[in-house]
């Protein structure tokens, strides 16, 4: 329990290096952060650069390569409609990170908002918020989102709202905790005193001082969100073919092309695996970077 | 304690009629209806009258408060009313398939368990080198990798395995034996199931577990122990274990709530008839009906589930008051 105040000396210290030392530092007490970051780096490069980094059309069928084992043209082999796997998944990285943070961002914010607003008003209005949140938070991730999909219907738009819908209640709650304790902060009191608008205490005063958990529940939701829409599109209820999509390639051909074409299914769910697993660990980082409190769950 | 136990389950009433509004209202909040979609969405010309007979027989021309309550309504009842999609009884559709479902929740909750318990503890004990790198990285990579993955890893392994040893591929059976009439079938088609999904459940627990053993191994008891020359192990189980099962016990309680919505993706790699293959089929098939009964089952597992776990907490400590 004494290493709060060597954090604190650390950083004190930290002030007077460059900017590069500071990260360095960083990367070396958060060594799996740092893996995590590098892999959230390297999906945003293949996503942005997708187009310059291969050949080969991600859509296209093309019969005369159809499975293909993996070789020196197709690293990772092709598809039963000749589509190269390397090809699609560097572009399926696109998809994911496009739902991911769209999903992560749109719920974590509107969490952010219902949680604050929560937490200042109290009473009546607090009460309501939170037993919709109970209400809520009572069905898995995965069940609500489907509900949306029966609703709404399959397309990439109506999996941002699936995915997005479970998280606003997760990061109200989460949040509300965290604005409990800054209603109780005399500057509020002084924000009200002045007779500053509920609008203008809330977004200057209240907002900017939950930043820390609100930027933790995005990673958090980001491999959440990239693994929802795999498993949605999985069942042929998300993104629809011919779009890229991890989920998308592991359903259809993949089992039925198991045993003779293993590639097909490897390589797909490797690099969900991998996504998930470096955006859980960069969130883990920064929660224990931002949030020291919040380490113990 | 009795006073206790009625607020509880009285609290339980707003939280399911919450989530029957919710889960009615969230599927109607597109204009179009099961009728219209099933006739008109094939992109072929569609009978006006047609659409409207069908939505009478199916009763979708009513007011939705009507059929709101008629839905709430079906609890009191007990008639859940039919699927849209089969025709046929829900309570019919679901009984079908319960026994599965909870066959392979049950099961994969023990293999959470296997896993978790001395995962976590053994992870606790030598905290810090590589035994407990190993374990937390098992236990990252449980959450990280897709359960259906792992499903068609497990599958493709299988395949491989037996190709190699007995020269022919093997599969697990896809039709359903119940375990009372051939108890080695059963479980050759269902452990593959309650392996991919228990794993991913094993990850929060087995941290939980490694978490609460941290805390109690600090404890002065445990030094108290120690100081009288207690074997190692007896300290462990005896001492450490026992206290440290409280919030590992609650985790995976309220992980058996939730791995029905697991299920959905496992069960369609394995091919396997239960309720998350249905409730998949029904989100499919727009059968509004058999969906949000299905959820509301969910829910209601989970809300019954909690309730348990709180009890039981109660019973285990006496210090929790029921306030």
């Amino acid at each position: 329990m004494s290493t709060p105040e060597i954090v604190v000396a650390t950083e004190e210290l930290a002030e007077h290096k460059s900017l590069l030392a500071r990260v360095w530092d960083l990367c070396r007490r958060q060594p799996l952060g740092t893996f995590g970051a590098l892999v959230v780096l390297l999906m945003i490069f293949l996503a942005v650069f997708a187009n310059v980094l291969t050949p080969y059309n991600p859509e296209a069928a093309s019969w005369e390569n159809q499975l293909t084992a993996p070789n020196a043209q197709f690293l990772m082999g092709t598809d039963h409609f000749g589509r190269d796997i390397l090809t699609r998944i560097i572009y399926g990285s696109r998809t994911a990170l496009f739902v991911g943070f769209a999903a992560s961002i749109v719920g974590a914010t509107l969490g952010l908002v219902l949680g604050v607003a929560s937490a200042y008003f109290g009473g009546t209005f607090d009460i309501i918020v939170q037993r919709v949140v109970d209400v809520v938070l009572a069905f898995p991730l995965i069940i609500l989102a489907l509900v949306v999909v029966a609703a709404f219907g399959t397309a990439i738009q109506y999996v941002i709202i699936a995915i997005t819908i479970p998280f606003i209640p997760q990061c109200a709650r989460v949040v509300r905790s965290n604005a409990l304790a800054i209603r109780e902060i005399p500057y509020v009191d002084a924000a009200r005193a002045m007779g500053f608008s509920h609008a203008r205490i809330i977004l200057r005063h209240m907002v900017p001082n939950v930043m820390a958990p609100y930027l933790i529940m995005i990673t958090a939701f980001m491999g959440q969100a990239i693994l929802l829409e795999a498993s949605l599109s999985f069942l042929g209820l998300g993104v629809q073919e011919p779009i890229p999509a991890w989920g998308l390639m592991l359903q259809g051909g993949a089992e039925e092309y198991a045993e003779s074409a293993p590639w097909i299914p490897i390589f797909p769910g490797l690099a969900i695996t991998v996504a998930v697993f470096g955006f859980n660990l960069f969130g883990d980082a920064l929660r224990d970077v931002l949030d020291p409190k919040l380490r113990r769950e | 304690m009795y006073a206790y136990i009625v607020k509880r389950l009285l609290l339980m009433i707003p939280t399911l009629l919450g989530a029957a509004v919710l889960v009615f209202y969230l599927l109607r909040a597109v204009p179009g209806d099961p009728c219209e979609i099933r006739l008109a969405g094939t992109g072929l010309y569609a009978d006006p009258a047609e659409i409207e007979l069908c939505q009478k027989n199916l009763g979708l021309d009513r007011p939705l408060y009507v059929q709101f309550f008629e839905f709430v309504g079906g609890y009191f009842t007990g008639d859940l009313g039919d699927s849209m999609w089969t025709g046929r009884p829900i309570t019919y559709e679901i009984g079908l398939r319960f026994q599965l479902s909870l066959q392979v929740a049950i099961m994969a909750t023990i293999v959470s368990v296997l896993l978790a318990i001395p995962l976590g503890t053994i992870s606790a004990i030598r905290q810090d080198t590589w035994i407990d790198y190993v374990v937390r990285a098992f236990s990252i990579a449980g959450i990280a990798i897709p359960s259906f993955w792992l499903g068609i890893m497990i599958i493709l392994g299988l395949l491989i395995i037996t190709q190699q040893w007995f020269g022919t591929p093997w599969m697990p059976p896809i039709d359903y034996v119940s375990p009372f009439e051939d108890p080695l079938a059963n479980l050759s088609q269902l452990i593959w199931p309650a392996i991919a999904t228990g794993y991913r459940y094993s990850a929060v627990a087995t941290r939980m577990t490694r978490s609460a053993m941290l805390e109690v191994l600090r404890e002065d008891y445990i030094r108290t122990a120690r100081a009288k020359g207690l074997l190692e192990k007896l300290i462990i189980n005896r001492h450490a274990l026992k206290n440290a099962m409280l919030p590992v016990v609650t985790i995976i309680s309220i992980e058996f709530a939730f791995l029905i919505g697991g299920l959905v993706v496992t069960e369609q790699v394995f091919n396997l008839n239960g309720l998350g293959k249905l409730f998949v089929d029904s989100v499919g098939a727009q059968d509004f009906n058999l969906t949000q009964q299905l959820a509301m089952l969910v829910v209601l597992i989970f809300i019954v589930t909690n309730f348990v776990v709180d009890l039981f907490y109660a019973w285990l400590d006496p210090r929790i008051r029921y306030a």
